[in-house]
């Protein structure tokens, strides 16, 4: 099942949604502008003198609901224009789709913390590495996971609704190990639920 | 759970009445906490109680995404239906236990407590997938998905909150084995019976009246 | 190529349709008439194997042996008639992609506009695209979902000429759902009216 033609599938399924990003500039720019408005928020809702602990429990909050914007919109291309039925009909493996689609949420995400995380650090108390390696395990966790629901939430009446209120309580556990700084984890996380993942969504998008 | 409906019902009264009995008239007071420890009776059994709810649910998830069995779709739903409603009891009494003995209404010390938080939203959400997907067999799939995902969530945030916190709940059960006396084991064992019955009872009342709506609805249909 | 027996559709206690018996042999045209929200679109979506029937045995081809349009002409709209094309030409790993695709392009009247966005078409082209996407492959079984209704007059024709074209190989199996039974009525070898 998995070979190179799978790896072709992803490929050019995850070109493919970076092409469109690349076309419609709407999902990444929001991303960007949201967390650097919600760090400029935080700045201000955070009392002066605060620790670099409290500004880094809401830099994760920043990161978890700034992707949530950017998995909103994931499916969006698919469910208005009716894609899922092309490409489940596709002979290409259901779980590429899934793998298509996660690697271009995660480059996004990837993307818009390039700029998020140097503004932490100019805006609040700098940066060490071990938060750079949590947020890049927390963002394969998120983008697994998220890339999963979002597609049940596209399939509903509210679907902007929909996906916060299934993906938070999902994203709990990343928010501890993040910023507690517990890499291992982080790992484990993203392979239980990576794997967990990967198989559930042929069921998510196909009846048959 | 192929016990009849009314003996099943007839149980779970008996066992209820008898450990409401012991709770108050046989389990000894404890000596840290007094009279209020009693709650650990009814607090720790539902709990647990939710715990197999969302277990038999999505055991039924698992059979519905490998037999495509309809009502299997229905069961893990009603499942976890009742484990919501187990769950929200299991806030509520941890709630009062913590009032009790700590003075506060909540305490994000309390794993077990913020645990069930964690599943509370995580499991009302559920309820939200399923009312705004058009029935069918997409939404039971999804629904399937969503409930397996439950269940591997339980130790994945219970490991967090672990790691989140240092661990200050009173510890009921240890490598060792219960940290009971014969007698509190002995009460806390019929109270967890009793309250098993009450969610096997409601398990099949709820399935019973969906069916039977079910079928209400595909006789309408036949005769339209 | 399909089997039907006692097909059955509901969702939730909503009945779409019950009692399908069906057996369209290779190179057969099924044509499904009826008015809307009849089941046609159910129906089709069945055939095609994207829904699962309720009740009742089904027998279909391969899924990459399936070309199915729906109301949607099912390309991105964001991309270009080529990129749409390649996209699908990639998945179904389709020989000499590119002199395929360009044909289809060519054939369909959008080799000009080919590296343009589908949004800025008209919703004629946009038809056409989906029509030279189902054919890409190669299907032998077509399920169509009123194809006519968004198709301009040159695609219209178009896809006459489609339905009457030789191919080399196993013949094309249809199922078509329209409002215009006159146009494909001589072409029908088996007719399912909803009422």
């Amino acid at each position: 099942m998995i070979g190179g033609g799978y790896a072709a599938d992803v490929g050019a399924l995850a070109r493919k949604d970076l092409l469109l990003e690349l076309r419609a500039k709407e999902t990444l720019p929001s991303m960007l502008l949201f967390v650097i408005a919600a760090l400029t928020i935080f700045h201000f809702a955070l009392p002066h003198g605060t620790s670099h602990a409290a500004a880094l429990g809401l830099l994760w909050a920043a990161l978890i609901f700034t992707a949530l914007l950017g998995l909103t919109r994931a499916f969006v291309a698919e469910r208005e224009q009716g894609m899922f039925d092309a490409l489940v009909l596709a002979p290409c493996d259901r779980s590429a789709i899934w793998l298509g689609k996660a690697l271009a949420v995660l480059a996004f995400l990837v993307a818009a913390e390039v700029v998020a995380l140097p503004a932490f650090a100019a805006f609040f108390s700098g940066l060490d590495g071990r938060t750079v390696a949590a947020v890049a395990l927390a963002d394969v966790g998120i983008a697994t996971v998220g890339t999963l629901f979002g597609a049940m939430a596209v399939a509903g009446r509210a679907r902007e609704l929909l996906l916060p209120l299934l993906f938070l309580p999902m994203a709990i556990p990343i928010v501890v190990g993040g910023v507690g700084g517990y890499l291992w984890f982080l790992a484990l996380y993203d392979a239980i639920f990576a794997v967990l993942s990967w198989a559930a969504f042929e069921y998510v998008v196909s009846e048959t | 759970m192929h016990l009849s409906l009314p003996a099943l019902a007839l149980a779970c009264t008996g066992l209820i009445g008898l450990a409401l009995g012991l709770i108050f008239f046989y389990a000894p007071t404890d000596g840290d906490q007094g009279f209020s420890q009693r709650i650990f009776y009814f607090h720790v059994p539902i709990a647990l109680t939710s715990y197999v709810c969302f277990g038999w649910g999505a055991w039924k998830a698992l059979r519905y995404l490998r037999k495509r069995d309809e009502r299997a779709d229905l069961e893990s739903y009603v499942a976890i239906h009742q484990g919501v409603m187990f769950g929200a009891l299991t806030l509520v009494t941890g709630s009062i236990w913590a009032k009790a003995s700590w003075g506060v209404w909540w305490s994000w010390s309390e794993n077990q407590l913020v645990l069930f938080l964690v599943l509370f939203l995580f499991y009302c959400a559920y309820f939200m997938l399923r009312f705004s997907v058009e029935p069918g067999p997409a939404r039971a799939n999804m629904c399937a998905v969503y409930a397996l995902f439950g269940v591997v969530l339980i130790p994945v945030s219970f490991l967090a909150i672990r790691l989140s916190q240092k661990f200050i709940h009173p510890v009921v059960f240890n490598a060792h084995g219960p940290q009971m006396t014969g007698s509190q084991f002995f009460v806390f064992c019929v109270s967890l019976a009793g309250v098993l019955a009450l969610f096997a009872t409601l398990y099949q009342v709820e399935l019973a009246g969906k069916r039977l709506d079910a079928h209400v609805r595909e006789l309408r249909e036949l005769l339209t | 190529m399909i089997r039907a027996r006692g097909l059955a559709k509901r969702y939730g206690d909503r009945r779409v349709f019950a009692g399908i018996d069906l057996d369209l042999a290779a190179g057969g045209f099924l044509l499904v008439t009826g008015p809307n929200g009849s089941g046609k679109t159910t129906l089709l979506r069945v055939l095609a194997g994207l829904a699962a029937q309720t009740a009742g045995e089904l027998r279909l081809p391969e899924r990459r042996l399936v070309g199915y349009l729906g109301h949607e002409p099912l390309v991105y709209r964001e991309l270009s008639p080529l990129e749409n094309l390649t996209l699908f030409g990639r998945l179904y790993r389709i020989p000499e992609r590119a002199e395929r695709v360009g044909m289809l392009l060519e054939r369909f009247g959008l080799w000009d506009v080919r590296h343009e966005r589908v949004s800025t078409f008209s919703r004629g082209m946009q038809q056409r695209l989906g029509l030279s996407r189902v054919l890409l492959h190669e299907p032998s079984l077509l399920v169509l979902d009123e194809p006519y209704n968004a198709l301009d007059r040159q695609g219209a024709e178009l896809l006459d000429g489609v339905f009457e074209e030789h191919v080399f190989g196993e013949p094309r199996t249809w199922v078509v759902a329209t409002h215009e039974p006159q146009r494909v009525e001589r072409l029908a070898t088996e007719r399912l009216a909803f009422a």
